[in-house]
């Protein structure tokens, strides 16, 4: 029975057709072709399966991307709280300029970082640091891809923060590591937290600044090429489903912390 | 809290140092590496038959990634924040996996599909369309990893205007098209434009989803980016400029995003 409503009717409120036409677009787009990557990994035996994700290529390329992914959560998680930091409570010539430049890793394609990572760190490097074709340059990349999530998941909280209730505590006798770690650090911890796991989730499928510099350090996004090229399907969507689960994982953690994906 | 001029100096000089390392040297390095050689050569490489029909063909790609996905956005932002239905609920927590899935395996489901052996590969092959290794699979993959941009920009800008002066409008008689293109679209407009600046940067960088779908042939199936990768991964000093000219017009291009992104950042209602 339909019950009067006073609520004008013609608001813009999309009706089934573009519900149904959203539904239909991400179906095509992105839902068919990582079915088919699922349905190619659970198509197989079990035991090959398990081989595809237990041989010691698997196990490692799986271990070195997770413990880079973590490292790059961690260590984005300090200095990007610490740039969010001088961006917000310090004040110095050049800072809005500063504070643009931080979206650079969004808008550099990623191939050009690897590229210039290979001229600061490979073979004819002007400071003789020779990082390229090593985990540790794995890493800066890393660092360098995923700069903005936690910069600009922590800002706009700290701006917000009362600056009250760090006076009251101070005018109490408490010290700045005090105010720090009681006030502060609660505060921006869910904002840390979320763009840490955003700069984790980044990190682990990465490969646009890696294709060039990684040479033989297997990262699981490579095995993973290098799997498609040998004509290897199966052992690719293997691998490639245990990535998409811990991206899940990831996304569901970032959720429950309320943040959002992307920026 | 009240930090000393010296503990601020020293927060402030770390932060920069660390950004100057991370950021700016990268930048520095390849505008230097691309015109260590005489701007001449540097023009040379970014004018070759390849280098010029990989910037079209990245052109062309964001050209028909970012409308699509903006239509799309647009459409699924008012779903999301206007139904709140189950289904809707649904599409909400599944817009972001394009932001979580490894471009490499973006790369491989498309192969699975539209492959030799995939799902519809043989329909396709049947019928005389090649889609993986062709422009057409790059396309698909470029339109998977750019999808979730203007969505995310536009629903929360959405959120926050609320539908009180359409409700207006169309007390005045304003049919549901006309409330459209004059309210609901001019309040949206800066999440909109975000949206389709970070859409467009990510269309026109992307590397790792097209490498899989691509020939990496020139003149057909080779972008900016796999020119820069193709090149820099060829023996030899010459094709490494190379790989900075085309480098350099990826920067280029991005600066400008930059500069985009900067401009409506401030006019853009936080969405946080």
């Amino acid at each position: 029975m339909q019950r009067a409503r006073t609520a004008p009717r013609s608001t813009v409120r999309p009706g089934g057709l573009a519900l149904g036409l959203s539904t239909l677009y991400l179906s095509v787009i992105v839902l068919l072709p990582l079915a088919a990557v699922a349905v190619k990994a659970v198509t197989q035996s079990p035991a090959s399966f398990w081989q595809s994700v237990t041989n010691p290529t698997s196990i490692k390329a799986l271990v070195i991307t997770l413990v880079a992914s973590l490292l790059t959560a961690v260590i984005g998680a300090v200095t990007g709280t610490l740039v969010a930091w001088v961006l917000v409570r310090d004040q110095f010539p050049g800072r809005r300029f500063i504070n643009a430049l931080i979206d650079l890793p969004f808008a550099l394609p990623t191939v050009v970082a690897g590229l210039t990572l290979l001229a600061l760190y490979g073979p004819d490097s002007p400071f003789g640091v020779h990082l390229a074709f090593t985990r540790a340059i794995v890493l800066v990349a890393l660092l360098f891809i995923t700069l903005p999530f936690v910069v600009r998941s922590v800002q706009p909280v700290l701006l917000e923060l009362d600056r009250e209730v760090e006076e009251a505590a101070a005018s109490l006798g408490a010290s700045n590591g005090v105010i720090f770690r009681r006030i502060i650090l609660p505060a921006l911890l869910p904002a840390i937290l979320s763009g840490a796991a955003l700069a984790f989730a980044r990190a682990v499928g990465e490969i646009g600044s890696l294709v060039l510099i990684v040479g033989k350090v297997q990262i699981a996004s490579i095995v993973i090429f290098a799997d498609i090229e040998s004509d290897a399907p199966q052992a690719a969507a293997s691998l490639s489903l245990v990535l998409i689960v811990v991206s899940l994982i990831v996304l569901v953690l970032i959720r429950r912390l309320g943040g959002r994906v992307g920026h | 809290m009240v930090i000393s001029r010296r503990a601020r100096l020293s927060l402030r000089a770390t932060a920069l140092l660390y950004l100057l390392l991370l950021l700016v040297m990268p930048v520095v390095v390849v505008f230097f590496k691309t015109f260590e050689h005489g701007f001449g050569v540097a023009w040379g490489w970014m004018t070759t038959p390849a280098a010029v029909s990989a910037l079209t063909l990245s052109l062309l790609m964001a050209l028909v990634a970012v409308p699509l996905n903006t239509i799309f956005g647009v459409v699924c932002a008012l779903v999301i924040v206007r139904r709140r239905g189950r289904l809707a609920a649904v599409l909400d927590s599944l817009i972001d996996l394009p932001f979580l899935v490894s471009p490499v395996i973006v790369g491989l489901a498309l192969t699975l599909v539209y492959g030799i052996h995939g799902w519809f590969g043989t329909w396709f092959a049947d019928h005389g369309v090649q889609i993986i290794f062709a422009p057409a699979g790059m396309v698909l993959a470029t339109v998977f990893v750019s999808l979730p941009f203007v969505v995310r920009e536009v629903a929360p800008v959405l959120f926050e205007v609320g539908d009180e002066q359409e409700q207006a409008a169309a007390t005045l008689g304003a049919t549901t098209w006309q409330t459209f293109w004059r309210i609901t679209l001019p309040s949206i407009r800066w999440g909109v434009i975000y949206g389709v600046i970070l859409s467009t940067a990510r269309a026109l960088g992307e590397i790792g989803a097209v490498l899989v779908v691509s020939s990496l042939v020139a003149g057909s199936t080779l972008t900016l980016p796999l020119l820069v990768y193709q090149r820099a991964d060829q023996p030899g000093a010459d094709a490494v400029t190379g790989a900075y000219a085309a480098a350099t017009e990826l920067a280029v291009i991005s600066l400008v995003v930059l500069l985009a992104m900067t401009a409506f950042r401030a006019r853009r209602p936080d969405p946080r």
